[in-house]
């Protein structure tokens, strides 16, 4: 387990030949996609052809069948080449969304998918939250209705990353009545089928960073969605999201951790060259100490999370240690990437220093896929047994 | 045709070596190591040549540390066939790197050896021509081109006035230079192939070579820091400034 000891000689092959695969992709490569709010095309085949996106499924769907530890490498390695969330986000739903599809899904619906998610030559996106129920996802008002053939399912979607370019939506919906369910959470059931824009209007969000890769709000209307495209049993998508979401927590700690990592390389070296009053600024400690800080608690996050990532892969639960790294991991990042554009002074604020970009990049991770207060939450429930509170 | 392609690990390109504090050499300590570059090169032509059909078998060997089997299996993941790990903690000079390479070469019988032309670490550039006087080989140092044609492998050499192309009988010493080819980057798949890929392990003693320095390092020191120049504003203060350094 890379958390404790030496990184595994395979560990090391990933490691590296990531870090070679994202050098041909520099700063003015990100800063331009960052202007232009064109998806990184070029990026994405690169990856898709040195079979990264397969890294954590099974080799029979064309993957290298390694785990949550390995897939943390290669997208820790992304971000902090500085390709940042512009590079993360765009691969990132490939490597672990289709993960219900494959835990969850029937033999046919894999053999059909995965390996097309896998090659890169299907792309897809992940339609859950909504613009009225937000974290509380037991209230989705989606609804997917029986018909003879399948299902109609009509509603709304938010947050919906590259749905511009998607062939495929991971989709919940409810499929019984909130009501007439035993508990709140049942009753959503999870589809994996093709976006059909025909029925689903999806309409790019201006947002803060990362333009290069939407989100979308999604208007569904008549979606007709065939039965063989219901995942697992009807009634149970809730149960099958919730799988996913600690590799995903995981993953997002890593990001923000190798993004700040970036941005301290940034940092210093500018601190050693730029002069000013005869000696360079990283002289001074006013400047080393934050620098040094920012580091120690990249380093502690970053150690925490691939704590989680090895508790993953042994299947052990790691909801504890994979939410608490989602804390501290994003908190870390969007840290050092402050403190990045604060020891570049002006320089700091202008885009060709590339700082303010990754710090508007770490942003994002700080609030999605779930909030510090909703972490908090479950530290506090869970883990130390206070009253839930809300 | 079989191809042999030496492979050795050193630091890293991108890092910034630092002497030790005693003078002995260069701290090595903490710091990444990879395939010396132009070894990639070598390996990535051998890789080329078997995808044209022209080779059958990619042998690569690699003497050093334990560790040095990394380095061989990055070749392998580059799409080498096997590997042969000749174990050591020495540091081992040149002509005994020629002379283990000339045993393994009689068991493995290559038609093609491809070195890089130096390490990136000593800069010896010596290995490839050592091994072909061994051998009594023929040789083609420095390729910018390598091409298998009837039988002959036409190599084209960078040389001070500008190209020179030998053809060469097999079996043949090539070593390459930077700018044969742009070396690939290993894909998760051919990485998770390598593992399955077998590295035999030896040691100098198997064949019979005694690797003991025939060289002493007296003293390994910084270049000196450079300082920074003068800016003027014409010829005739540069003049002035250089007489007064007493340059002129």
């Amino acid at each position: 387990m890379h958390s404790i000891g030496e990184m595994t000689e395979d560990q090391l092959a990933i490691k590296d030949a990531v870090e070679k695969t994202c050098s041909q992709f520099g700063e003015d490569y990100w800063a331009k996609t960052d202007e232009t709010g064109d998806w990184p095309e070029e990026f994405c085949n690169a990856m898709a052809e040195g079979g990264w996106l397969g890294v954590a499924f099974p080799e029979e769907y064309g993957g290298a069948g390694l785990g949550l530890t390995e897939a943390a490498l290669v997208m820790q390695a992304v971000t902090r080449s500085g390709a940042g969330y512009s590079g993360a986000s765009a691969i990132h739903l490939n490597i672990f969304g289709p993960k219900p599809l494959e835990k969850f899904g029937n033999a046919e619906q894999k053999q059909e998918n995965l390996p097309k998610i896998i090659s890169g030559q299907e792309k897809m996106c992940f339609a859950v939250t909504e613009p009225n129920s937000g974290l509380d996802t037991s209230s989705l008002e989606t609804k997917a209705e029986r018909t003879n053939s399948g299902y109609t399912i009509n509603g709304r979607k938010i947050w919906t990353t590259g749905a511009q370019r998607a062939d495929k939506i991971l989709i919940i919906a409810r499929t019984t009545p909130k009501e007439e369910c035993s508990k709140p959470y049942l009753g959503l059931s999870l589809f994996y089928t093709d976006l059909d824009r025909g029925k689903i209007d999806a309409k790019p969000i201006p947002k803060m960073g990362r333009k290069a890769v939407e989100c979308n709000m999604l208007y569904i209307d008549g979606l007709e969605v065939p039965k063989e495209h219901l995942i697992g049993e009807e009634g149970a998508g809730f149960k099958y999201l919730l799988q996913g979401l600690n590799p995903e927590r995981v993953l997002f700690a890593v990001e923000s951790i190798g993004l700040g990592f970036a941005a301290l390389e940034r940092a210093t070296t500018y601190a050693k060259e730029r002069v000013v009053f005869g000696r360079p600024i990283g002289q001074n400690q006013g400047i080393q100490h934050p620098l040094a800080q920012r580091w120690a608690e990249l380093k502690a996050a970053e150690l925490l999370a691939y704590k989680a990532a090895g508790l993953y892969d042994q299947g052990v639960d790691c909801g504890a240690e994979a939410n608490a790294a989602k804390l501290l991991g994003t908190e870390a990042g969007f840290k050092a990437c402050e403190t990045a554009v604060l020891s570049h002074g002006g320089m700091g604020y202008a885009k060709e220093y590339h700082v303010e970009r990754y710090m508007r990049e770490a942003m994002l991770a700080r609030i999605a896929p779930v909030s510090r207060e909703m972490i908090l939450n479950f530290i506090a429930e869970r883990v130390l047994g206070l009253p839930k509170s809300y | 045709m079989k191809v042999l392609v030496p492979v050795k690990r050193v630091i890293d390109y991108n890092v910034k070596v630092r002497v030790k504090s005693d003078q002995s050499g260069v701290d090595l300590a903490n710091v990444k190591m990879s395939m010396n570059p132009f070894d990639e090169i070598s390996v990535e032509e051998a890789v080329r040549l078997k995808e044209k059909g022209a080779v059958e078998e990619i042998v690569v060997v690699s003497i050093g540390p334990q560790q040095a089997q990394e380095t061989l299996r990055t070749a392998l993941a580059m799409g080498a066939d096997r590997g042969i790990l000749i174990k050591t903690d020495d540091n081992v000079e040149p002509l005994a790197v020629a002379k283990i390479l000339e045993k393994v070469i009689g068991e493995e019988s290559p038609e093609l050896v491809i070195l890089g032309k130096q390490a990136i670490d000593d800069d010896s550039n010596q290995t490839g021509q050592m091994l072909a006087a061994l051998l009594d080989w023929p040789q083609g140092t420095f390729a910018s081109e390598v091409i298998l044609e009837d039988g002959k492998i036409n190599v084209t050499r960078e040389i001070d006035g500008g190209l020179q192309t030998l053809s060469l009988q097999t079996p043949a010493i090539v070593t390459t230079d930077l700018r044969l080819n742009e070396p690939r980057y290993a894909s998760l798949p051919n990485i998770m192939k390598a593992k399955k890929k077998p590295i035999d392990e030896k040691s100098p003693g198997d064949y019979g070579v005694d690797t003991a320095a025939r060289l002493s390092v007296v003293k390994v020191t910084e270049p000196p820091v450079r300082e920074a120049g003068e800016k003027v504003e014409d010829v005739s203060e540069l003049v002035t400034k250089l007489k007064a350094k007493g340059a002129i």
